[in-house]
């Protein structure tokens, strides 16, 4: 569903993304590692549609998506590196999503309090004003709230505590067989039992490309 | 186009909880309403006699104040969020760039206006209550001129904003682009005519060009069509090409390339990298 051909992306002269070929099926749950500067950020935002390759091309359930943006985030969830420190309160957050992306704030509610986030207590609130993991927590509920097929998530477990931790791993055991995800971790550990793929990445090269059977994954 | 509406509503929320509307609102709000009301009541009881110096004054500093204003806190709506990477979250939803860039523009031209209205709404009422015929035809001409002023400075503050990446970068831009346009207002143009050091006709294009000059002339000869205070250029423009045309002028022109900084902005926004 999501197929990577030859990418190229330079910044500033030094290539990024270095000929990336990759292809993503439903079902796979990856786990994206390297060092810092790999280049998975910048792969994650070109499937996003952020960046214009320098060569190459990327399809997601067969758009590509610069030119056919709404098409192709329709069916992503995605959770950014750090919780950006957005102005909005909670209920307009909330609402622009839910317009955005056909998702009702009862359906996100539902998922937040799964993770012991009372979101009524807090509508007024500016989100950036919420503490960290409680952000996470939000962002995580939206994601899953959306219901896509696709799941990108950059370092999610970075804010939360063990506990918190623990139940995120619950919600995430939960998903359809047929939705893939993309998680970039530097801690393998936390996520093992969520993935049945892993792709290494070093100096904007995809040099690792493995399958795993995983017991717990569906 | 649901989408659009509802970016700008929701920028409009966030601006007015944020603590620069509240000292625009009060400023400009402040300053307008008084110059409104003060212009109006002496229009009314001396039948527009002219402007007093206290009103010129206000002019003058609304003239030189709003621009900055608007780049200052305008510059930030792109440029800001995406140095926060706020932008690559909410760009992660399935909304349009077209929807989203100009839902933003939406939001602040109404954030940027809405003083201006409402310094309107109690010039008039003040008016009104003061008695007389009001001067409906000056108040739509001073509003369409102010509108046309804060279109041509979102749009080049848009513009900045997407084109530049860093937020301090956009910044510094806007505070050039505003010295700029300052510098080549009448005061300074005298300066360059008396010392003969270019010729007129460029020094007309110069003042034609800048849109903050045009503001200038179109305001000011709409409560003072005797100009005894404007300087020579203004003079010279008004003299030229006649009062209708030159208010027409002043508000078309300054509105076009508004709209086309805005345009320029936009297409920069849709054909290059957003973060
Ligand atoms: N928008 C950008 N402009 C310039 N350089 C960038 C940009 N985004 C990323 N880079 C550079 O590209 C390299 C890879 O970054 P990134 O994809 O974020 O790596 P990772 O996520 O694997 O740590 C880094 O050296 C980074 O500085
Ligand atoms: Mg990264």
């Amino acid at each position: 569903m999501i197929v990577v051909k030859n990418a190229v992306k330079s910044f500033m002269g030094v290539k990024v993304l270095d000929n990336v070929s990759l292809k993503i099926n439903y079902g796979d749950k990856i786990a994206l590692m390297g060092p810092n500067g790999a280049g998975k950020t910048t792969l994650v935002r070109s499937i996003l549609g952020f960046y214009h390759l320098d060569s190459g091309d990327i399809e997601v359930n067969g758009f590509n998506p610069n030119k056919h943006r709404t098409k192709v985030l329709e069916n992503i969830s995605f959770i950014p590196q750090t919780p950006p420190p957005i102005k909005l309160n909670i209920e307009e957050l909330l609402e622009y999503v839910s317009k955005s992306s056909k998702v009702s704030p009862q359906t996100i509610e539902e998922e937040a309090r799964k993770m012991d986030l009372n979101i009524k207590k807090n509508l007024k609130k500016p989100f950036f004003k919420l503490s960290g993991g409680m952000k996470q927590k939000l962002l995580i509920a939206i994601a899953i709230a959306k219901n896509s097929n696709i799941l990108i998530f950059d370092e999610p477990t970075a804010n939360l505590d063990p506990k918190a931790r623990e139940k995120f791993y619950n919600l995430l055991k939960e998903l359809d067989k047929k939705t893939s995800a993309i998680y970039i971790t530097h801690r393998i550990e936390e996520i093992e039992g969520l993935v049945n793929r892993k792709i290494y990445m070093d100096l904007g090269k995809i040099v690792e490309d493995e399958k795993i059977v995983n017991q717990d994954v569906k | 186009m649901k989408n659009l509406f509802l970016i700008a509503k929701l920028d409009i929320r966030e601006s007015m909880r944020s603590k620069w509307f509240f000292v625009y609102l009060l400023v400009f709000g402040g300053l307008m309403a008084l110059f409104f009301i003060t212009g109006i009541t002496d229009s009314v009881v001396m039948g527009f006699t002219g402007l007093s110096r206290l009103l010129l004054i206000y002019m003058q500093v609304t003239i030189v104040i709003l621009p900055i204003f608007i780049l200052i806190t305008t510059v930030k709506s792109i440029s800001g969020d995406r140095e926060s990477a706020i932008l690559e979250y909410m760009l992660s939803f399935a909304v349009s760039l077209r929807d989203y860039y100009w839902g933003k523009m939406l939001g602040r031209f109404f954030i940027v206006f809405f003083p201006v209205i409402l310094a309107l709404v109690l010039g008039v009422m003040w008016g009104v209550f003061k008695g007389g015929e009001l001067p409906w035809k000056m108040l739509f001409i001073y509003s369409a001129l102010l509108f046309s002023m804060c279109a041509v400075f979102l749009g080049i503050a848009f513009f900045i904003s997407t084109v530049v990446k860093s937020h301090d970068v956009a910044l510094g831009a806007s505070f050039v682009v505003w010295i700029t346009l300052l510098a080549f207002l009448d005061i300074a143009l005298i300066g360059l005519m008396l010392q003969n050091r270019w010729n007129d006709e460029f020094i007309i294009s110069l003042a034609l060009l800048n849109p903050m000059e045009v503001f200038r002339v179109g305001a000011i000869s709409l409560f003072d069509p005797e100009l005894t205070v404007m300087g020579p250029v203004a003079y010279f423009l008004l003299d030229t090409f006649g009062h209708k045309l030159f208010i027409a002028y002043s508000i078309l022109y300054p509105f076009g390339l508004g709209v086309i900084f805005a345009y320029l902005g936009y297409l920069y926004f849709i054909k290059k990298d957003l973060l």
